[in-house]
């Protein structure tokens, strides 16, 4: 155990995080109440690039990404040590309000949840709340292109988003997160609720989106994290306090991790011993 | 916010800023107001209480506890006692309680044991609805214009035959008990069997499946799993709905006859505390206002104890239901 | 050992009959159980069908223009109507309303979404939930006490009095509505940079509307058909209201003093009112159907 401890500091610490990380993350302790979810897992989220979050379910992968915008916030339990520092600046800051950071670190989530309003609306949701005056149309116009969602609604987008259908919905939701620009996306497991045409529309999506913005990508399929992301972050399960407490083992070139990981866990892992 | 120091990290294209500061003052004003509007509720029933209490307090340090087995209301000698309407509220309630109680759970189990197909199931339960959402002064009227004369042959040829029963030692002359408690009966059998509904879809597909599984006939899995099961929601029911008759007014203050006597007999007038209220309010002089407030403040304690114990008997068949207890 | 186990038991176990017995007891006593069941819920639902039967036939016979647009008739008098109530009823309804659907909205948004687990929640959910069994005329005595002894009979103490009535109806349907958002929705709106007040604003109440509307339209019906709080607080006129502060006519007031009457007369338009009133109470449960059929 304390080994295993040492050589998650020394991989993690291996891994250089570039000059121009947009995120530091280091999650040190993460509770929900008294039970420990995550620890000792220090990241960065370099800027362009795709930064993908994989390992065994319970592994607090979604735990970590949600801590990054403070979606954690919400559970009343949640608690944490460490620091997550946004362009080197503390997102947990006493003057912070969380409400900021969400605006500049954008969400696309597990469920496809689309509001129950016009595709329009949905998209233009973020832009009118951010008070957004200018063109609003063509807004909203160019983040449908962009999530490839225009030409299969630009002649009903006045009906409601919910009645489109499963890889629809998610394509609109990460329409309405790329809307504002934000700087950081953060997609929480975007395709586990969809089926495999699907998948790929949102994955060659993540693809063209790395270009613009930075993104956080948590996924529980391999093959994914292997075809969209540069880097890779694979955590694991530790159960032996009791309760299953994630943390990070290893981080690296996505090629590194899958071809030549240099942890017996991510080997096995990564050659499908379990999931 | 007027420092955001998220603003030069930023790329240059993004839309997104900090909420304005109206927005942030609307967030904080919004909250309060739905804060204080929470309180309000609490501070109602505060208020409620304290208002009436308030203007029965004389009229208690006057008549004390003889105001409860007092039993003459005479406003000109000031004598107060309300022992015949705690009589004839309890005496109705609980005869409307047997008979809606019996139709509601019989009523529960016909819509909830695959008796009839969903459809019908359906309308059935629309009908149920429409009966609770008819008014009950409409309930009154059709009270005094078809029940009163259905029930008179019946009730003549009762007190004739078997009068020496001290439940039929009167003749029906107009108004009287057992309309008041059919009548009730009917209003209060709408919540019975909504709540009785509600307690026998709480019970798990599983628990169905299993007494079938043991080879129990229809009536057997109803009456020894799914009743026994469904128990502490009926119950709930059954007291909620005793409380519903307790405080229903109109209907008895049209039908019970409005009559200061404690007496056995269905078919003999009564009088219950709401219709006390309903009949001598409006035109009482402070004195007898100030015994109305100590009646209601009456009728306020029993229903209140009566609710209380439903609501919780409910909370405990959620709780049981979700594996709490 | 199994040996004995298994040709004893062939030995006792008897001939086993799969088929249906008719006159076996059990099958005869859920055929009983069965048929009395469906008596019971046949009589119960006669009474819906007497006093449907009773409305159309003596209210119908008795609702034409004249009935809706007059005033009610004095003692001996022949003809007349009840214009006067149905108009004090939709204005102490719409006092009622304008009450207590704003205090309900925001009581309901602070228990279902700002602050669903404090003690002020769960207390003022409970008190809600014992004013829904609360006797409405205490309502009645309640508004008498504050309104009535120094203001008078009114319009406005009638309103008050079915505001209390609606508010914890309205508080715990819109509660109720605002909880069934899938959180989903709530999160992707936090997840977008909202504040609280926004998330409600834009997500909660859009989303919850269909079912906070089917609550308020049945309060609203339930309120239309109360009698007993206004008995003492708006009081009755014979006269078209020219004011708020002043004892105004409803329905149910003028059912009841015209049911007691012995003037054939009024008792004929006693039966009109009630159609009438029934027909108000009607839509606003049709009403809510509708919308809370129209669900996303």
């Amino acid at each position: 155990m304390s080994a295993t401890a040492e050589a998650v500091t020394s991989s993690a610490a291996a891994f250089s995080p570039v000059a121009d990380a947009v995120i530091d993350c280091d999650l040190k302790k993460v509770f929900y109440g008294d039970f420990l979810a995550v620890r000792d897992s220090r990241l960065p989220i370099e800027k362009g690039k795709i930064t993908g979050f994989i390992g065994p379910s319970g592994c607090g992968k979604s735990t970590v990404l949600r801590s990054l915008n403070r979606m954690n916030d919400l559970i009343p339990t949640f608690r944490f040590e460490g620091h997550v520092k946004y362009h080197g600046q503390d997102v947990y800051g006493k003057k912070v309000d969380p409400v900021v950071v969400r605006r500049y670190i954008g969400m696309v989530f597990q469920q496809p949840n689309p509001f129950s309003m016009s595709i329009y609306d949905n998209v233009a949701f973020g832009l009118r709340l951010n008070r957004f005056k200018g063109d609003m149309d063509e807004r909203v116009q160019k983040a449908l292109e962009r999530s490839a969602l225009w030409n299969e609604v630009k002649d009903k987008l006045s009906n409601s988003g919910l009645s489109l259908s499963g890889g629809q919905q998610q394509r609109l939701c990460i329409a309405r997160a790329i809307a504002t620009e934000p700087d950081v996306l953060l997609m929480d497991e975007p395709c586990s609720a969809l089926d495999p045409i699907a998948t790929r529309q949102v994955e060659e999506l993540m693809l063209e989106l790395k270009e613009r913005y930075t993104v956080a990508l948590v996924t529980h399929n391999m093959q994914q994290a292997m075809r969209v992301a540069d880097t890779t972050a694979f955590f694991g399960v530790d159960i032996s306090a009791g309760g299953r407490t994630g943390y990070l083992v290893e981080m690296g070139e996505t090629k590194q991790i899958f071809e030549d990981p240099q942890e017996q866990l991510t080997k096995q892992y990564v050659a499908g011993e379990f999931s | 916010m007027a420092s955001n120091p998220f603003k030069n990290a930023a790329s240059a294209s993004t839309v997104s800023g900090p909420p304005s500061g109206g927005d942030y003052l609307a967030d904080s004003v919004f909250r309060t107001v739905a804060l204080t509007c929470a309180a309000l509720i609490v501070v109602l029933i505060l208020y409620i209480l304290w208002e009436i209490g308030g203007l029965a307090v004389p009229a208690m340090a006057q008549h004390g506890l003889g105001f409860v087995s007092g039993t003459s209301w005479n406003v000109s000698q000031e004598e107060f006692g309300v022992l015949p309407e705690i009589w004839g509220t309890l005496y109705s309630s609980l005869l409307a309680l047997v008979l809606g109680g019996v139709f509601g759970v019989a009523i529960a189990i016909f819509l909830t044991q695959d008796f009839i197909h969903a459809r019908l199931a359906a309308v059935f339960r629309t009908i149920v609805e429409l009966l609770a959402a008819i008014p009950s002064v409409v309930y009154g009227l059709w009270g005094i214009y078809v029940v009163i004369p259905l029930l008179r042959p019946g009730a003549e040829w009762l007190h004739q035959h078997l009068g020496f029963i001290p439940l039929f030692g009167t003749e029906l002359s107009g108004p009287g008990l057992a309309p008041a408690a059919l009548v009730l009966a009917i209003m209060i059998l709408p919540t019975v069997a909504a709540i009785s509904v509600d307690a026998f879809r709480r019970i798990p597909y599983k628990v169905k499946e299993a007494a079938y599984g043991m080879g129990t006939t229809r009536w057997e899995a109803i009456l020894k799993v799914m009743l026994p099961t469904a128990s502490s929601g009926i119950l709930a029911a059954l007291v909620l709905g005793f409380g519903r008759a307790l405080g229903e007014t109109m209907a008895l203050a049209m039908l019970i006859g409005n009559s200061n006597q404690i007496n056995l007999s269905l078919f003999a007038p009564a009088n219950t505390l709401a219709s006390l209220l309903a009949s001598s309010f409006p035109e009482a002089g402070q004195v007898e206002v100030q015994a109305l407030m100590y009646a209601a403040v009456v009728l306020l304690v029993i229903t209140l104890i009566v609710n209380i114990a439903g609501l919780a008997i409910q909370q405990y068949t959620v709780r049981k239901f979700e594996g709490k207890t | 050992m199994s040996d004995i186990d298994l040709s004893s038991t062939a030995q006792a176990a008897p001939v086993m009959r799969l088929e249906r017995q008719p006159f076996e007891l059990r099958a005869m006593k859920s055929g009983l159980l069965t048929g009395l069941t469906w008596l019971i819920a046949i009589l119960g639902s006669i009474p819906l069908f007497s006093v449907i039967v009773m409305l159309v036939m003596q209210g119908g016979a008795r609702l034409d223009l004249e009935a809706l647009t007059s005033l009610p008739p004095a003692g001996f008098e022949m003809g007349g109507g009840f214009a006067n109530a149905i108009i004090g009823t939709l204005v102490m309804v719409a006092i009622a309303t304008a009450i207590s659907v704003p205090l309900g909205l925001l009581a309901a948004v602070y228990l279902a979404v700002l602050d669903p687990h404090s003690r002020l929640s769960s207390v003022a959910r409970f008190v809600a939930k014992t004013l829904t069994g609360f006797p409405s005329i205490l309502a009645g005595v309640f508004t008498y006490a504050v309104l009535v002894i120094s203001f008078g009979y009114s319009a406005l103490a009638g309103g008050v009095a079915l505001a209390v009535l609606m508010l914890p109806t309205v508080v715990l349907a819109a509660e109720e509505a605002m909880k069934q958002v899938p959180q989903k929705m709530t999160d992707a709106a936090f997840g977008m940079g909202c504040t609280r007040s926004q998330v409600i604003w834009k997500v909660v109440l859009p989303t919850g509307l269909p079912g906070i509307l089917t609550g308020i339209m049945l309060a609203v019906a339930g309120a239309a058909g109360e009698s007993a709080p206004l008995l003492f607080t708006a009081l009755f006129s014979n006269y078209f209201m020219t004011e708020l502060m002043e004892p105004t006519a409803s329905l149910s007031i003028l059912i009841y003093n015209f049911s007691a009457m012995p003037f054939d007369n009024q008792i004929e338009l006693a039966w009109a009112a009630s159609l009438v009133l029934v027909l108000i109470v009607l839509v606003f449960n049709i009403l809510a159907r509708l919308i809370g059929r129209s669900k996303v």
